[in-house]
């Protein structure tokens, strides 16, 4: 079937400014905010509210990646394992508010695995989580603090975020099955 | 590319991109010891039983801190301790202790062949930690990532393995490694310490220092072992320091830039020369450092393939 564009490159930029506002008014600022990234996208993402956080306050905030595959639960179950890429968190995380960034939430674990792995890096003093698209279907008691925008999705479908850094376009576009 | 081998025995039946794929791996897993937490929950749950038929220090920790790191249990079973002196063979100790629970074991053995014995008789998946004069795989596979990290290649790189290379496995390794990766491997010793097979497995055969090590980018010396200075290899430890023993002088033919490794344990002042063994060009300490990332890396990548069989 079709699949459904349902963000486009501008919608992505206003959506992005807007969660960086809300950071920012959370926050009461950039200080001790650190950006981290799930790998692929979450990173490029990251990436984009770091620049825009500077833009804004004249300061950048400190980005570290995550690669969560060693976190993840289903390693038991899991035939094919995926190949272990680079965390890279080069500061400490001690009482620092980490804005944790992934493309899409959906079942809630990815997100779980993050939390976990972030907390082996130290204790900040909070951990908020940004998601470009929530599409529901949590299995875990587990909510994203700042939401791009809310899909309902079919369980079969797939939710493709496509960015510049990766992809060539932005652009959000939900595959049906 | 998914890894499929259930064991990793020796260097001399992995591809090129097995290979490759460890050390990419190992490059992941290196971040794990700079962290607060030394720990992920990869392995939760997962026993691994290191089996030592030798003494070891320094191999033996490396794979026990790589375990701990992936959160496997650890169950270490040394001989001098074990039911071994009481007459069990090798297969019934493995037996007992796969039926304890083990699924990975990490095998050392003075027989070569003693691991795939293993792989070949157990459930379990076997890594090879040292088998007689044979193979030492974590050993070639930590060199080849050294060396990766400090040359950002291999493939070209000239590289000679100095010293007792007939009783060595860690050359062994490292001849298989480095030659399947695209690096020109020489060897170099007195004539007795040097196979006569050695053109067969890809290595050149030198029986001078100053002519193998000319050039070279990389130079890995072997410890020459005390108990043979009294066998009849070579007539004292002092000629063989005299002629195989690398001081500054000598290394001045290989390129400006050389790299020199060392397996450890060093015999100061025989092979090596203190002030090279501390010098800039030495990269020991390193290896022993890469060699847990490494071993986090197969110990990864082997469980994974047998989740998939």
């Amino acid at each position: 079937m079709a699949d459904k564009v349902v963000m486009d490159s501008d919608s992505i930029n206003r959506t992005i400014s807007r969660i960086v506002n809300q950071i920012l008014e959370r926050n009461n600022g950039a200080a001790d905010v650190v950006i981290v990234g799930i790998r692929t996208r979450g990173v490029h993402i990251a990436t984009r509210i770091a620049n825009e956080i500077e833009k804004l306050e004249g300061i950048r905030p400190e980005m570290g990646t995550l690669d969560i595959t060693l976190y993840r639960d289903d390693l038991r179950q899991k035939t094919e394992w995926p190949k272990v890429e680079k965390t890279e968190v080069p500061f400490d995380l001690d009482d620092k508010k980490v804005i944790l960034v992934d493309d899409v939430i959906f079942t809630g674990r990815t997100t779980r695995a993050a939390i976990e792995a972030i907390m082996d890096f130290g204790r900040p003093s909070s951990i908020q989580v940004v998601t470009l698209i929530d599409r529901g279907h949590r299995e875990l008691p587990i909510q994203p603090d700042y939401a791009g925008l809310k899909l309902n999705t079919l369980s079969s479908e797939t939710v493709r975020v496509h960015l510049k850094e990766t992809d060539g376009k932005d652009e959000v576009v939900v595959v049906k099955q | 590319m998914a890894f499929e081998r259930k064991h990793i025995l020796g260097l001399e039946e992995l591809t090129a991109e097995e290979i490759t794929l460890v050390l990419d791996t190992a490059e992941s897993m290196r971040e794990v010891s700079d962290r607060d937490v030394k720990k992920v929950p990869a392995l939760r749950g997962v026993t691994v039983c290191n089996l030592f038929f030798e003494p070891s220090t320094r191999t033996r920790s490396s794979f026990e801190i790589a375990e701990k790191r992936l959160s496997a249990d650890v169950l270490n079973f040394t001989t001098i301790h074990s039911s071994v002196v009481k007459g069990e063979t090798l297969l019934d100790t493995a037996r007992n202790l796969e039926a304890m629970g083990a699924s990975m074991i990490v095998i050392r053995h003075p027989m070569s062949g003693a691991p795939w014995l293993l792989a070949r008789e157990l459930n379990s998946s076997i890594i090879n930690a040292g088998d007689g004069w044979h193979e030492h795989p974590s050993q070639g596979l930590l060199d080849l990532f050294t060396i990766r990290r400090f040359k950002g290649r291999i493939e070209g790189l000239k590289v000679a393995i100095v010293g007792d290379i007939l009783h060595s496995r860690v050359a062994r390794s490292d001849i298989w490694g480095f030659s399947k990766l695209g690096a020109e491997v020489r060897v170099v010793g007195p004539p007795t310490l040097i196979p006569k097979y050695i053109e067969d497995i890809n290595a050149k055969g030198y029986y001078n220092l100053e002519d193998a090590i000319r050039d070279a980018d990389v130079v890995i010396m072997l410890r020459i072992q005390r108990e043979r200075q009294d066998s009849e290899f070579f007539p004292s430890l002092r000629e063989y320091s005299r002629f195989y023993g690398l001081t500054r002088d000598k290394l001045k033919v290989a390129a400006p830039d050389v790299t020199v490794m060392h397996p450890g344990p060093i015999n100061r002042g025989v092979e090596l020369s203190s002030d090279i063994a501390d010098g800039a060009e030495a990269v020991i300490l390193e290896q022993v450092s890469n060699g847990i990332a490494v071993r986090m890396a197969m110990f990864y990548l082997v469980a994974s393939a047998r989740r998939n069989s």
